[in-house]
């Protein structure tokens, strides 16, 4: 479905991303783990359009989407859930959730979606009236998630969902990430949380300074001596 | 007792400031008076806080709060409208000459402030320069009828295209820019305009600016006096409140207020940023070429004097103080500010200064702004404030 291939990137003069290549299949869940500053931001950027890739390609069903414009890019189903929670503070839990579906023109099918993202998350219902900032963070991120959902994206791109979160909270997101999965949305997560991400997946990528340096089935990389030891703290 | 400890020293504070305007022996007096204020205000707060005043008190600044609620309210309510149009209407009939003026002028600064409005409230972008489209519009009006003849009505149209056409200009080597840096820029583009306009003698005639700049006609009426400007700036400001108004629903009115508060972020949801942000400049800027035209054809004369940086200043402080993004917030700080300094007119040495103050003042008590917008307002009643919501 998504395809990067020999991606390169470069933030001012530092080379951030230096040739990524990985792959998400259709209804797949692909992680992708690895420590700060490794890339993996940039990378979910990149596929987003906000970060101008300096050279190779990303692969949309064949279609070369690295220089297309970032609202388009959503409009051909990739949406993303940016790292740390940023939702519109200052607009209210439904204006958020409008906002994710700013491209769609089909008033039907966003109220229909609008109900389903509050049948995910039943709290965002209650309190669609109140400023997205007044949320506490897990409520925020569960906002974050759901205002991607209502781009109705066929691949949701997911930058730490379970930073800074209550164990309860992630446990609450990953059950709900559970259902998308089933519905046949794809996901690609960035976590450093690697349990996490690993028991989720159906593939997993590990990347360091900007390379993609393995991937593999989750459960070969969680034998892996050297996942262990820098991603698991075994 | 920590606010008994303040008092000295905000006398002391006062007393500096006032030292280079009052010198030694007023502002002395000036210091020990400010303290005493502070002093009697904050032994009443005190003694309200603690003592049998508690109740009392509670309830006066309740039914205040709602009393400014209700005001904040009504100043988006259609059914006043009608009656605030025909007062409008039934004004400069009641009104001298002079005072009609200062109502044209009022009209001008609420033209520009919410096309102000639109760039720093509507889509977050800090303008610092934005007096240079209004010397746009104006200079366009001004030197296309002297060279050409053009007569007003059509060169409103010019003016407001040319204004928009800048904003353009200006946006363009400004997208990647955010916040300070912006508002560095356009500080400059202010001042290149006025530049330009200074000392490119053989258009613009430079410091001497532009005289007998013709007057508009209404079929073969000519339109001169204070009261006919007042009619046309009331029907141009009912338009731009119309306009206006209708952007702020709108669809892009939803990607700028998206854009405000997390430009990657609203990127990502499919926002086209250049879009978005070329279109900010340019409404605003629209608005600000409106203003100059009629301003210019209002004064018949026009010099680069006029398009200062403190006009953006004052332009930004009338946005602050009603409240961004608010209109008739936005409206009620240009009124404030234009007709406040005409009726103080023996205190215009120290206008700066108030200005100041009231800003300062304004960021200390009430940093939304005399009238908050309507899609910050009725959250807030709750007292749903961040600290309820965390630590779950």
């Amino acid at each position: 479905m998504l395809e990067l291939r020999d991606v390169h990137f470069h933030y001012g003069h530092i080379h951030a991303l230096q040739g990524v290549s990985l792959e998400v299949r259709p209804g797949q869940v692909v992680c992708l783990i690895g420590s700060n500053g490794a890339g993996k931001s940039s990378t979910l950027m990149a596929i987003s359009g906000v970060n101008a890739v300096s050279r190779g390609e990303i692969l949309l069903e064949g279609e070369a989407i690295h220089a297309r414009e970032p609202d388009d890019i959503v409009r051909r189903g990739i949406c993303q859930v940016p790292e740390g929670r940023r939702i519109f503070p200052h607009l209210t839990v439904l204006e958020n959730l409008e906002m994710g579906a700013f491209l769609r023109s089909d008033a039907g099918g966003v109220r229909e979606d609008l109900d389903y993202v509050c049948s995910l998350f039943p709290v965002l219902h209650e309190r669609r009236g109140q400023r997205g900032g007044t949320l506490s963070g897990g409520e925020q991120q569960m906002l974050a998630i759901a205002r991607a959902l209502m781009s109705r994206p066929r691949l949701l791109l997911l930058d730490e969902p379970s930073l800074g979160l209550a164990p309860r909270i992630i446990e609450t997101i990953f059950e709900v990430l559970a259902r998308i999965r089933e519905e046949g949305t794809g996901i690609f997560l960035v976590e450093q949380n690697a349990h996490l991400a690993l028991n989720f997946s159906d593939w997993a990528y590990v990347m360091e300074t900007g390379r993609i340096v393995m991937g593999d089935e989750p459960g070969v990389l969680r034998d892996s001596p050297a996942v262990r030891e820098a991603y698991l703290g075994e | 007792m920590s606010a008994y400890a303040r008092v000295p020293l905000i006398g002391l504070w006062f007393a500096f400031l006032a030292l280079p305007l009052a010198g030694w022996k007023r502002s002395l007096w000036i210091g020990l008076g400010c303290a005493a204020v502070v002093f009697v205000v904050s032994a009443a707060r005190a003694s309200v806080q603690s003592g049998s005043l508690a109740g009392p008190a509670a309830r006066v600044k309740e039914k205040f709060v709602s009393a400014w609620g209700f005001i904040e309210e009504k100043s988006c309510d259609k059914r006043y409208f009608s009656l605030f149009l025909l007062l409008i209407i039934a004004l400069p009939w009641t009104l001298d000459r002079y005072s009609t003026d200062v109502l044209v002028i009022t009209g001008i600064y609420i033209m520009l402030a919410l096309g102000l409005n639109v760039v720093v409230g509507f889509a977050g972008l800090l303008d610092l320069g934005y007096v240079a489209f209004y010397a746009v519009g104006a200079y366009s009006y001004a030197l296309l009828n002297s060279w050409y003849g053009l007569s007003f009505w059509p060169a409103l149209g010019v003016g407001v295209a040319s204004s928009a056409l800048f904003g353009i200009i200006l946006g363009i080597p400004v997208l990647r820019l955010r916040g300070d840096y912006l508002a560095i820029v356009t500080l400059g583009f202010g001042e290149i305009i006025r530049l330009v306009l200074n000392n490119w003698d053989n258009v613009t005639q430079g410091p001497n600016g532009i005289l007998g700049i013709g007057r508009p006609y209404l079929g073969d009426m000519r339109l001169y006096k204070p009261m006919h400007f007042y009619y046309l700036v009331v029907i141009l400001c009912i338009v731009t409140i119309f306009i206006v108004n209708r952007l702020d629903r709108s669809r892009l009115g939803r990607a700028w207020a998206a854009m405000r508060e997390d430009e990657t972020v609203a990127e990502c949801m499919g926002v086209n940023i250049v879009y978005t942000k070329l279109s900010a400049f340019a409404f605003g800027a629209a608005w600000a070429g409106f203003g100059g035209v009629v301003f210019a054809a209002k004064q018949t004369f026009i010099s680069p004097e006029s398009f200062t940086f403190f006009e953006s200043v004052i332009i930004l402080c009338m946005v602050v103080l009603g409240g961004m993004a608010s209109i008739p917030g936005v409206m009620l700080g240009a009124f404030i500010l234009t007709v406040l300094p005409e009726a103080l007119r023996e205190l215009t040495l120290f206008r700066p200064m108030l200005l100041g103050g009231a800003m300062v003042l304004m960021m200390v008590l009430r940093p939304q702004g005399l009238l908050q917008a309507r899609g910050q307002r009725h959250h807030l009643e709750r007292g749903d404030e961040p600290e309820s919501g965390a630590g779950r």
